[in-house]
Parts: structure tokens; sequence; C-alpha cells
């Protein structure tokens, strides 16, 4: 199945673009996902934090991803 | 006026209190962060705040509706402003009112240093000679 990785932030200078399309198997975590994307883009090593939200809200490596969900990547925040 | 709020525009500290002010309240307490002119000796032009909406405002919420939890308040408003910051202008404002002004003082320091950590909002400080995303790299 196909994932749209939304970037927000570093994330978006990183993979220098607003989104990556991955294509990836059924029963896919959010782990596999972020193993991935440091494998294709070693500058996320770089970051404090990685994580990654699923339909709006932050989940564990272990949440599986399912078709449609919307994931967006979350570099370290830095509001107010 | 929204209690939770993000918007281009230039936000008011004194319409958030006025948001969270009433008889009952005897302890307000409005917190404004504002831009400041420079970063570790460096001159900052402005900021650019970037953010995930939709998330942001779930995670403002489950601040103001954690802080009523843990504390005894009348109301909590949190306002954030996005896109381009001048130097001075507010950058967020948070304001609650309580009944005395421990839980208010109490309250809306826990709701910003939550909000530092958890809702996805991005800060970009840009400088004459370039532009740097604030707490990214260690």
């Amino acid at each position: 199945m196909k994932v749209e990785v939304i970037a927000f932030g570093i994330a978006k200078d990183i993979i220098n673009a607003k989104s990556v399309n991955l294509e990836v198997s059924e029963g896919v975590t959010v782990g596999n996902i972020k193993e991935k994307l440091v494998n294709d883009y070693p500058a996320f090593n770089a970051l404090v934090s990685l994580k990654l939200a699923v339909n709006a809200e932050y989940v564990e490596d272990h949440h599986i991803l399912n078709e449609n969900d919307e994931v967006v990547l979350i570099p370290p925040v830095s509001g107010g | 006026m929204k209690e939770i709020f993000i918007t281009s525009d230039k936000l008011s500290a004194q319409a958030c209190t006025d948001v969270v002010s009433f008889s009952g309240a005897g302890g307000i307490v409005t917190f404004v962060g504002t831009v400041r002119d420079s970063t570790k000796g460096k001159s900052v032009k402005h900021l650019e705040f970037e953010t995930y909406e939709k998330m942001a405002l779930k995670e403002m919420q489950k601040i103001a509706d954690d802080a009523k939890q843990k504390w005894v308040l009348f109301k909590m408003v949190i306002h954030h402003r996005t896109g381009l910051v001048p130097i001075g202008e507010e950058a967020v404002v948070i304001a609650c009112s309580s009944a005395h002004r421990k839980a208010a003082f109490e309250a809306c320091e826990y709701a910003i240093n939550t909000l530092k950590e958890t809702v996805p909002i991005w800060k970009k400080e840009v400088f004459e000679d370039g532009e740097v995303w604030v707490s990214a790299h260690p």
C-alpha cells in the first residue's frame, strides 16, 4: 500500500518537499516508517527527536498504519 | 472569541484576559510570549512559525482540559500566532482565571511549559545571514 508522509518544519527541509510517498507492505508500523526515513535521509539522525503523528495524534513505534491514515512527521517542536 | 485559537493575525493579551474575566475570578494570570530581538547575542530579524493546525488545536485543547483537571479554574484561553511574527509582537498568549491566584499562576505555567513540549508548532529564527529551526538540534 501507499503511505504519504507529510512533513513540517525542519523535516520539510530535510526531505526537500512537503511530503514523501512510500510504498510499504500491509502491517507496516510507525517504527518501520521512521527507520526507512532515517535510512533515506540521514540528516534525521542529527535531530533531538523524531515523532510521527497518525490522524493528528502522537503514536508509539509499534502502531500499525492503515491505508488512508494521515501520517505526519513531527520534528522537535518549538512553539511559544 | 474562541478559547483555543491559532491565527496569522496579531494577538491581543487584553482580549484573552477579558475572556477569562468575571466576577467570581479573584485571580487572573495572563502569560504573553513575545518575539525577542536577539538570541545568544545574535540579532534576530523576525520569527516564522509553522503549525500542523489540526493537531496543534487538539493538543492545545488537551492542555486546557488537563489544567482544569489539575487545578480549580474557571477558564483557560490559549492563542498562538502563526506565520511571520515581527520583533516585539506576541507569539503566544495564555490566560486563565481562578478564585485565587495560586491556582492561576500554576496552571498558566503548566500550560506554557506543556505547549512547548507537545504542540506541533515550529519556530524559525530569521537572521540577516541565515535562518535556524529552533530546538531541532542538540
